[in-house]
């Protein structure tokens, strides 16, 4: 499976193509990594715990995205744009999206 | 009077340690920025003509910023008479350089020679909450070009 973000792969032709796929992944953090955070916020620099997260978060929406795109018999997802918004208090929403199509 | 001191203690300590961490990161920014020069990383949605065969792959770097105490307060005062709020400026731009040095450092382990298409998004997680945590995430993503 190939993940790309430009909208053609260099040497390959697209044969098929089947439509939008789409990944999405809703995470909280634990009260733990939010007391740190809280710490931080007075000290200020780096939320490591954050980026772990919204790392782990956004594979995950980038897993479920390959699942669609294996399912409908695609072999390569173009295009791909990532997304994220806070849907409610201390939850972000991590969202994956692309076109996935058959290469040669 | 209790509160006052509170207040006193946690601005002195967002000014002091968070005027450090600033310090110490941009300073590291500024290192790796220089180390990472030799690989381009542009906007451009095309690969720019080339006889070399290469191969592609999406690479990406986040990093999530946390503002001080004392950046906090400025900024608040600056909402009162409006303008640039330069406190969040700098952490802005150190969380966008941080995210693209995370990315160009993906890339060059992986042999990238250039990077294309780079996309940037910017996103506050704790929006409109109470007590929220003011912090600001920045992911990068683009395409690297791999020599085959």
């Amino acid at each position: 499976m190939m993940i790309t973000n430009i909208e053609f792969v260099p040497g390959k032709q697209i044969v098929k193509h089947m439509g939008l796929v789409q990944g999405s992944s809703v995470r909280a953090k634990h009260v733990g990594r939010d007391i740190m955070a809280g710490l931080k916020n007075i000290f200020g620099g780096e939320l490591k715990g954050y980026t772990e997260l919204l790392q782990e978060s956004r594979q995950e929406a980038v897993d479920r995205m390959i699942a669609q795109a294996e399912a409908a018999g695609a072999n390569a997802v173009l295009n791909v744009r990532f997304s994220t918004s806070s849907i409610a208090a201390g939850a972000a929403e991590l969202y994956a999206y692309g076109t996935a199509v058959v290469l040669e | 009077m209790l509160e006052l001191i509170i207040f006193l203690v946690l601005l002195a300590c967002g000014y002091i340690f968070g005027r450090h961490a600033e310090k110490k990161h941009y300073q590291s920014i500024i290192a790796r920025e220089k180390q990472l020069n030799k690989l381009p990383a542009i906007a451009c949605r095309t690969i720019p003509a080339s006889e070399k065969a290469y191969d592609t792959n999406l690479v990406s770097g986040s990093v999530v910023i946390s503002v001080d105490y004392f950046k906090q307060l400025i900024a608040l005062l600056r909402n009162l008479v409006g303008g640039r709020v330069t406190s969040y400026e700098t952490l802005v731009d150190r969380a966008r350089r941080e995210s693209i040095l995370r990315m160009k450092e993906e890339a060059e382990s992986q042999g990238a020679e250039m990077i294309f298409n780079i996309k940037l998004e910017t996103s506050s997680i704790y929006k409109g909450r109470k007590n929220s945590i003011g912090s600001v995430e920045v992911l990068a993503y683009g395409t690297a070009l791999i020599p085959r």
